[in-house]
């Protein structure tokens, strides 16, 4: 800390305003501090470590030089409210992103403001419901299939909005017949759909379903979690979705942090455009790019400044890093890698359905229980032994015991091996030897955590009488 | 791979797209780039925007340019924690379970609450996020929501945007315009019966300290919850804790303990509330608990009220967070210490004291409010605030930020702030900067 160096101000404020002794904060010296954190981050399984196989979250490689690119000064010292001609390349820098997420979506504008895919869908929602009410319509209810994440009914509820469920077909598909029976009601503000969806099934019906939406009124909103099954190969725009988010921390390979911070850009079409959040970039006449709130229908601010600018510069690393055919020989790669891990597995557990599938593949868990007493969740638990990451698991809600594997284009064939090799070492041992399986984990830093306790004996931070 | 598979080609794999849904054309991107051609590009692209020393920078309202030590950002650098993803599977995540555990605790022991959740994506979804809470705390039977005096423009915008459909009635009372500072009085005359929460921001956004105290005394008086916001967390090393004042829950964008101001995210939203509102909370929350042999570890507790459980009944539908922001927060605040955190704010102060003792002396140059101030300030000018501001940005000097850039009316008003940074020769610079621009 600088020392003080000007006179100490006078006191000016009510003395019951200030601080009556400092916050109670740790003392630590810098070394204890580098050492707790460096010990900390031995306790976690990252996309460093080894293929991580979450469903729907596509965890794919992280390239390192987008960090050294997000933290070069002229992106990470920048401030938001700088003058704006100085602040040009940054604009420029979103500008160009909205564009390439307009070219490999099909969608006709994006705002980059939201933070996450859940705020992305709260944005288009949001964009939704103010379309119908500018039309006078006051319509609630928004179908979801059951296969659906469940930020999608919650983002709905919020701004509303009736969610309601609609389900999913012996294919796995949304089921058509019960929408052209649901929507001619004249009641149903949009559907939220997930393509691929959340069990790496390809909606093929998705035209139809735009055609029967629009034909009554109404929105269809397209949850990108997904997109990395279609990169280069097909467009969401193209099949007629009105409303999609993307996740720049999936499918375009920013790193996800434990968490977050992530980015969930929309994009939308036709008559939708209008109603984009502010603040949108623009360039003007004296042909300076802008932050413009001019947009009278926008839905307005969704957060206060403009969306992770650091994560936006990342993705766009990462889109020219790649170039048009590398894209699309990501979202091939994912499905092939995807495709492969089922082909290898499909013999030792149940495929949650037959339909082909393209970056992603559900497996139940409910033979291998019967068969052994193992549920999902000790398979998964002994995978962590076998050194990995375990998948997905119980979701989506519709598989029982559901396993849901998503290994992404960055995983090398050997890997993928390693991988198959040790789930199917997991089903072998679960036949002979159950009680290991049920006890795992048994080599990770801790074994199973008891989460009951956790729920009935509230510990949500660390006070010195608990020490 | 193919063959092992049985399929003949890869196109074989995408045969469940049908071929009128496929783009059927390679798509119209740049690129692909070598690691130098990236370099060089993303690099012209940086080189576009003016960057100035923090010490030169005077720029604030929401986003702060503090120092932030070294090994802060060598420990996000680590893959092990920035590679990771959520902590679902808790015994290969208790890396980060343990960090958000400290987080919580960190943020607890800032504010003076009891309890404080995993982060929020920033501060004007926190905000958000914070009335939300207190709607839901009340059940749904009030839905009045007191804005009082002046919060971020920008938050406050959000809330309009969030509430739109969720049938809250806003009401909003104004600062007294001589001081900057909202008359308890005046809150407590606007909140009534069906009024779920007091909202106020102190230090406020014209960086006048609100007299928080009597605004919770005002909330509660009439069975409201009290909400402050805090955009400038570094306030809290001088200010008392909001939880020792009666506040019920603390919000606010934690930036300036951590991430770099990188032109506006990503941040960290901070959201703590007391005990008995634990369970109306938003977003993730790591517990501490044990596991079969008796060891100490963490997990996610309460998820029931969350979106992946609870669906369309959920408390909020934030999932993915800004997890990373609040490792380096927790780092920092580590760092820092009680005595850390003190000094800081002590400087802080000091110069953005002195920086008004100079600034004001120049002709035709005045604060515009009277109340008491941490180290934000609005000066009215004798022009509009953006040309002052892009004439110093020519000089290498960043600030004001003009009102103009969040209101109408105010044309020649510019807010500044300082920090430990912004040094006596700095404020010499900035001092003789705008005495040449005026």
């Amino acid at each position: 800390m600088p020392r003080l160096a000007v006179p100490e101000p006078p006191d000016d404020l009510e003395p019951e305003l200030r601080r009556s002794e400092p916050p109670p904060l740790p003392e630590l010296s810098e070394t204890e501090v580098l050492r707790h954190f460096a010990r900390l981050s031995h306790r976690n399984y990252s996309i460093d470590d080894g293929l991580l196989p979450l469903g729907s979250c596509t965890m794919k490689y992280n390239p390192r030089v987008n960090e050294q690119l997000a933290r070069l000064p002229g992106f990470a010292a920048i401030h938001p409210l700088q003058p704006e001609e100085t602040v040009q390349g940054a604009l420029a820098l979103m500008r160009d992103l909205e564009r390439f997420l307009v070219e490999i979506s099909g969608m006709d504008a994006f705002t980059l403001v939201p933070a996450a895919g859940a705020h992305g869908e709260l944005t288009g929602m949001l964009m939704i419901r103010r379309a119908l009410l500018h039309r006078g319509d006051d319509r609630r209810v928004v179908l979801i299939p059951d296969s659906a994440h469940g930020t999608n009914p919650a983002s709905a509820a919020f701004c509303g909005f009736t969610p309601e469920p609609i389900a999913s077909d012996e294919r796995g598909q949304v089921d058509l017949a019960a929408l052209e029976a649901r929507v001619p009601r004249g009641d149903v503000a949009a559907i939220m759909l997930t393509n691929p969806n959340t069990l790496g099934i390809f909606e093929s019906d998705i035209a139809r379903i735009c055609e029967l939406l629009h034909a009554h009124g109404g929105f269809v909103y397209a949850d990108g979690a997904n997109m990395n099954a279609l990169l280069g190969i097909s467009r969401p725009g193209d099949h007629g979705v009105d409303v999609l988010h993307l996740n720049l921390h999936k499918t375009f390979s920013t790193p996800h942090g434990g968490g977050g911070p992530g980015s969930g850009p929309v994009g939308v079409r036709g008559e939708l455009v209008d109603f984009l959040p502010v603040p949108r970039v623009v360039e003007g006449e004296d042909g300076l790019l802008h932050l413009s709130t001019d947009f009278p229908r926008s839905i307005g601010r969704v957060a206060a400044f403009y969306g992770n600018f650091g994560v936006m510069v990342r993705a766009a690393a990462y889109i020219l890093e790649m170039g048009p055919e590398g894209l699309r020989r990501a979202g091939e790669d994912a499905i092939l890698a995807a495709n492969y891990v089922r082909k290898g597995l499909e013999d030792v557990l149940e495929l949650s359905y037959e339909t082909p599938t393209l970056h992603e593949v559900v497996f139940s868990g409910r033979r291998l229980e019967k068969e052994t007493g193992c549920r999902t969740l000790d398979l998964a638990k002994r995978l962590i032994d076998h050194g990995f990451h375990p998948p997905t698991i119980y979701f989506p809600l519709i598989v029982p015991g559901a396993l849901m594997i998503e290994p992404t284009e960055t995983e090398s064939r050997e890997e993928l091996d390693a991988f198959v090799a040790a789930i199917r070492a997991v089903v072998e041992e679960a036949h002979r030897d159950p009680e290991t399986v049920k006890g795992a984990p048994w080599t990770a830093p801790v074994r199973r955590l008891d989460e009951v306790k956790a729920n009935r004996q509230l510990v949500l931070r660390w006070e010195p009488s608990a020490d | 791979m193919l063959r092992e598979i049985g399929a003949a080609s890869l196109d074989e794999l995408l045969a469940p797209i049908p071929p009128e849904l496929r783009l059927g054309r390679p798509l119209e991107l740049p690129g692909p780039l070598s690691e130098p051609e990236l370099l060089e590009a993303m690099g012209e692209l940086a080189a576009r925007n003016r960057v100035v020393a923090g010490k030169d920078s005077f720029l604030g309202a929401g986003a702060y340019r503090h120092h932030v030590p070294a090994v802060v950002d060598h420990l996000l650098q680590r893959g092990e924690f920035f590679t990771a993803y959520t902590p679902y599977q808790p015994e290969i995540s208790q890396g980060t379970l343990q960090a958000i555990f400290e987080f919580q605790t960190l943020v607890c022991q800032l504010t003076g609450m009891d309890v404080a959740n995993a982060s929020m994506y920033e501060g004007g979804t926190a905000f958000v996020e914070g009335i939300l809470l207190a709607v839901r705390q009340h059940r749904g039977k009030r839905r009045r929501v007191v804005v009082a005096g002046e919060v971020h423009p920008w938050y406050r915008d959000v809330l309009e945007t969030y509430a739109a459909n969720l049938d809250l009635v806003i009401v909003d009372v104004a600062a007294d315009p001589e001081t900057g500072r909202v008359d308890p009085e005046a809150v407590g005359a606007a909140v009534d019966a069906e009024t779920a929460v007091v909202a106020w921001q102190s230090p406020n956004f014209v960086g006048v300290v609100e007299r928080t105290d009597a605004l919770a005394a005002a909330a509660r008086g009439a069975g409201a919850f009290a909400l402050q916001a805090i955009a400038e967390p570094w306030a809290l090393g001088w200010l008392e804790a909001p939880g020792k004042l009666g506040v019920d829950i603390v919000v606010g964008e934690l930036q300036a303990l951590g991430p770099a101001v990188s032109f506006g995210g990503p941040y960290v939203g901070m959201l703590a509330t007391r005990k008995g509102m634990v369970r109306a909370m938003p977003g993730r929350l790591a517990g501490m608990t044990e596991d079969v042999e008796g060891r100490r570890g963490f997990v996610l507790a309460l998820a029931t009220r969350e979106q992946h459980i609870r669906r369309e009944r959920a408390t909020s539908n934030i999932c993915t967070n800004s997890a990373l922001m609040a490792l380096a927060v927790t780092i920092h605040l580590a760092l820092l210490g009680p005595s850390g955190i003190t000094e800081g704010a002590r400087v802080s102060r000091a110069h953005a004291h002195e920086a008004l003792r100079r600034l004001a002396a120049l002709p035709g140059v005045r604060r515009v409010h009277s109340g008491p101030f941490f180290n934000e300030f609005v000066l009215e000018f004798p022009r509009p605030a953006a040309e002052v501001a892009s004439a110093l940005a020519e000089r290498g000097i960043l600030g004001p930020v003009p009102l103009s850039r969040f209101r109408a009316g105010e044309e020649r008003r510019g807010l500044f702030a300082f920090t430990e940074l912004n040094g006596p020769a700095a404020i010499e610079r900035l001092v003789a900067g705008l005495g040449d621009v005026l």
